[in-house]
């Protein structure tokens, strides 16, 4: 069974955030990256499939140089080898153009399975996978919190995540596409033997043009403007002050408004 | 030549949703805006009934696609009816609510035209026709203005709660069905009945004070800090997502987006960033206490009252001022 898994780079989670001078962005200068959440449930997913039914694990990453350091990690893991789209009119695109170019890379490789995270931390489109499956022709579950293949591969069904805490499930066969929810396994630490062995394997570095991508395909069909932190709509009464202070603060607060 | 708007109005186990009737509400408010009208499409299969509660607002028509294949929901079906009411409408826009079924097939429309979706917008903005929407974006931390390139149909999809369901205005319109092709469609899909969760699930929605837990709590070894709180609050526990999904509470406490949505007294999020899935489920409660270290946390955005402080010193201290 051959699993792309789609991985992208972002910010930490707990770094502070600042934009940039002109607004357009965030100042990534300061700023430490980490693989996205869900991305990183997709990838264990990925290799549990390959311990049960054996194959190949490739990552599919688009991003910038550094975007290497995630790669590697995923490598460490126990991916066999990745695409690294790593360009520069690969940089900043919108869902469809991250869409389009994922599927330029991916197309070719005929997988069984893609394996996309639900949505990213830092854009959050969320649109991603489900646009890579219509692009590359395949059905697609999204928001998957459990997974099941058959003996032989040729069919998945997959535990969707509906709201208010529905669920459902769906099958389907292979080739297909499923987005991940975090929380589905456990993601594994990668080895000692895993990083060492990491740095033999094959990272494909590609191109726009390699991919046969021009600026048509390349130019987003939403526009990002200014970035701005939300105004607060609601008068929050900060308390300060020691642990004590805002402690006795905060009980007299609850008390004197009947809360408690 | 393309115009006015589109609205979906979604069917979820055989019922409108609440987030219909919010989506009428933005779709009529964009429409007003740009001084055109809104239609609103159903997909599925006997939507009678519900057809004739969508054409009790404002609405210039209600279409209908119906088949025994849309019976369920599956993207496959529901993308292509969807693609044939905007053929039919030939909308300059569509308006969605960012429901996990949207966020299932609308991609796949937007594929399919080569247009935008432009999705889990905060808010609208028009300006001499030119319209501007707001998304959140690295969980709510940002805004970004965000502007749509292409040419109709432009679609949208509206976060749970940026508008009102109280909000859609009333009036008087037609049902017309509309022919479908969905009957040549491969539903790729086979999909069983919706269930939920039956075992040991508790129903938080009824909770006058909820203590609830995120990241911040750094292990489930602290957990006992946090329900020790719940404990001297009278509070039932709750928990974010990333808890649940490590395990160190039963997914059934979660609140947010993919848990339950909460209305309590009283709601203390302790060590909960904000992030705009958990928002959903709680941003509705009474009074709201955010004790988180990060003071840029869009938690503090919607809390009464917030306190920047490590929660190890500050939560013990709370247990100890309401035990006096």
């Amino acid at each position: 069974m051959k699993i792309v898994v789609c991985i992208k780079q972002v910010p930490r989670r707990d770094d502070l955030l600042r934009i940039n001078a002109d607004k357009t962005w965030v100042d990534e200068a300061s700023l430490s990256f980490e693989a996205n959440e869900s991305d990183t449930y997709a990838l264990e997913e990925a290799l549990r499939l390959k311990e049960k039914h054996g194959g190949e694990v490739v990552v599919a990453t688009l991003g910038a140089a550094d975007a290497s350091k995630t790669i590697k990690e995923a490598l460490a893991k126990g991916a066999d080898r990745a695409i690294h789209m790593c360009d520069a009119p690969l940089v900043g695109l919108d869902a469809v153009a991250t869409a389009r170019s994922l599927a330029a890379a991916i197309g070719p490789e005929s997988p069984d399975l893609i394996f996309t995270g639900l949505q990213s931390d830092d854009l959050g489109y969320g649109q991603t996978g489900v646009l890579l499956a219509e692009m590359l022709g395949l059905p697609h579950a999204s928001i998957v919190i459990a997974l099941e293949t058959s003996e032989d591969g040729a069919t998945v069904r997959a535990k969707r995540e509906l709201e208010n805490g529905w669920f459902q499930w769906v099958s389907m066969k292979t080739p297909a596409l499923l987005t991940i929810q975090s929380g589905i396994n456990k993601p594994r630490y990668a080895s000692l033997k895993g990083i060492m062995g990491a740095k033999k394997k094959p990272v494909d570095m590609k191109t726009a043009s390699d991919l046969g991508l021009g600026a048509d395909a390349l130019t987003s069909r939403e526009a990002i403007g200014t970035l701005y932190i939300p105004v607060r709509e609601k008068q929050t009464e900060m308390l300060e002050g020691d642990a004590d202070t805002v402690a006795a603060a905060l009980v007299s607060r609850l008390r004197d408004n009947g809360i408690i | 030549m393309a115009n006015g708007v589109l609205i979906y109005a979604e069917i979820r186990g055989g019922e409108l949703t609440n987030a219909t009737w919010e989506s009428i509400a933005a779709g009529q408010a964009l429409a007003a805006a740009l001084g055109t009208t809104a239609k609103a499409v159903m997909i599925g299969n006997g939507l009678a009934d519900h057809a004739a509660k969508v054409a009790t607002k404002d609405l210039a028509e209600v279409l209908t696609i119906e088949h025994e294949k849309l019976a369920m929901y599956t993207p496959d079906g529901f993308a292509a009816a969807m693609v044939e009411a905007i053929r039919d409408a030939d909308p300059e826009w569509v308006v969605f609510s960012h429901s996990y079924q949207v966020r299932d097939f609308a991609p796949r429309v937007a594929a399919r035209l080569d247009r935008a979706l432009i999705g889990d917008v905060i808010k609208l903005k028009v300006e001499n026709g030119q319209v501007t929407l707001v998304r959140q974006i690295f969980q709510g931390k940002i805004n970004a203005d965000v502007t749509c390139r292409t040419d109709a149909p432009r679609m949208i999809s509206f976060q749970s709660g940026a508008y009102r369901t109280d909000a859609a205005k009333d009036g008087s319109a037609s049902v017309r069905s509309i022919a479908t092709e969905v009957g040549s469609v491969d539903i790729r899909w086979t999909a069983e009945e919706r269930f939920k969760e039956v075992k040991g699930a508790i129903d938080l929605s009824a909770a006058p004070r909820i203590v609830s837990v995120g990241r911040g709590i750094k292990s489930d070894e602290n957990l006992g800090l946090v329900r020790d709180l719940a404990e001297a609050l009278d509070a039932e526990v709750a928990a974010s997502r990333p808890i649940c999904d490590n395990g160190w509470l039963p997914m059934d406490r979660q609140i947010g987006s993919s848990g339950q949505t909460v209305t309590p007294q009283l709601y203390v999020a302790v060590g909960i960033s904000g992030a705009i899935q958990h928002v959903v489920g709680m941003k509705n409660s009474g009074t709201i206490v955010a004790i988180n270290k990060d003071k840029e946390a869009p938690i503090f955005d919607l809390a009464d009252f917030g306190v920047v402080g490590d929660l190890f010193e500050v939560v013990p201290a709370i247990i100890k001022k309401l035990k006096e």
